[in-house]
């Protein structure tokens, strides 16, 4: 029997009551929201139950958004049932001053480099990562390019004139 | 019955006449079975008809080269037959595309593996200037790497600017005086770069 929406929401809701929080359901597909501390128990409990079998991680990738106090970085995990054919996102919020998540490449061998690239953009410092360093940009880059304090535009030109550029 | 036989007894032969371009001589004395002539337009003759380009292509003013250099356009009819894929036998790069901030180490390493003299051309926008991408990850032009002789602009240009920015390094290459790379301006200019 292949699970839907309301099965996989209602074994959340059983196992973490209310540490999992913010279920949606954008497009169909099925997002919910858990503090940071927990993102390795509710993602091992998900790889692990022999109905809900999450066990490959589509993508993991963070979401700057400086108005919400506290809540400044959310790291989100698309993870794939592939036996049964479905998707689900999972979300964890951190204070942009704390960024430290747990790693999830013990779970999945996938997360090592989606989480290189993750603290290369936005800064999040994974826990426990084997070798987390840049991935993308280059290594002497002191700044976290894709946090939205800072400006898309190469900030060395001054060749462009501001008024027809933009600036 | 058997099919008759033709043979083609008054083939049509090319008319080559007007279709050949010779490269004029260069100024000097001429006389009875001598002709005296400075030694740097000699080699600046030889060198310019004969460019090695080292196509560095990244994107995709790489396709317009690549119209450039195939039948239609042919770069081969400037002397620039045979492209080199090591640096060490080419006189002339092309860089053609974005060059992203991790790749600028990697142009200047081919740059220095060049043997002097060498040409460098920056064909289309993102080559020359870094073009639309005004970002954090590309090199906002690549003559903050390496020192660039002609740049072409575009977005791609089309293969007769490109042809265009080929004439006019052959023109610097002609006109080039025999001291020039062991000048001191010149030391100067590669010294800004921190190449030796």
């Amino acid at each position: 029997m292949s699970s839907t929406n309301e099965t996989i929401k209602t074994r959340l809701i059983e196992k973490f009551g209310d540490q999992v929080s913010h279920f949606e359901e954008p497009y169909g597909l099925l997002t919910f929201e858990a503090p940071k501390e927990m993102n390795l128990k509710v993602m091992q409990f998900l790889y692990d139950d022999a109905e809900l079998r999450f066990q490959f991680l589509t993508d993991l990738t963070a979401v700057n958004y400086p108005e919400k106090q506290g809540r400044e970085l959310a790291v989100v995990y698309h993870l794939h049932n592939l036996a049964d054919n479905i998707r689900i996102r999972f979300k964890v919020f951190t204070d942009i001053n704390t960024p430290e998540i747990f790693t999830a490449t013990q779970l999945y061998a996938s997360a090592n480099w989606m989480e290189r690239e993750t603290f290369d953009f936005f800064g999040v410092k994974f826990v426990g990562h084997p070798n987390l360093k840049r991935i993308l940009n280059v290594d002497e880059m002191t700044y976290f390019p894709l946090l939205k304090q800072y400006p898309l535009e190469d900030q060395t030109r001054i060749d462009k004139d501001d008024a027809m550029f933009g600036r | 019955m058997s099919r008759p036989v033709r043979f083609n007894v008054h083939p049509i032969l090319a008319d080559t006449k007007d279709s050949i371009s010779m490269v004029d001589m260069p100024q000097g004395h001429i006389g009875e079975g001598f002709f005296a002539t400075k030694l740097s337009d000699v080699v600046g003759l030889a060198r310019k008809n004969s460019m090695w380009p080292l196509p560095f292509a990244t994107s995709c003013c790489g396709i317009e080269f690549m119209a450039t250099a195939a039948s239609h356009y042919d770069l081969a009819r400037f002397g620039a037959e045979r492209m080199g894929f090591s640096p060490r036998q080419c006189d002339l790069l092309m860089v053609m595309g974005t060059i992203a901030k991790k790749m600028g180490p990697i142009l200047k390493q081919v740059y220095l593996q060049m043997a002097e003299p060498r040409w460098v051309m920056a064909v289309g926008a993102c080559a020359s200037s870094g073009g639309i991408f005004d970002t954090y990850s590309v090199l906002q032009g690549i003559d903050q790497v390496i020192p660039v002789d002609v740049y072409v602009p575009g977005c791609p240009p089309r293969p007769e600017a490109i042809l265009d920015g080929f004439i006019k390094i052959q023109d610097l290459v002609g006109e080039e005086r025999l001291r020039r790379r062991s000048s001191e301006k010149y030391q100067q200019l590669l010294n800004s770069y921190g190449i030796q």
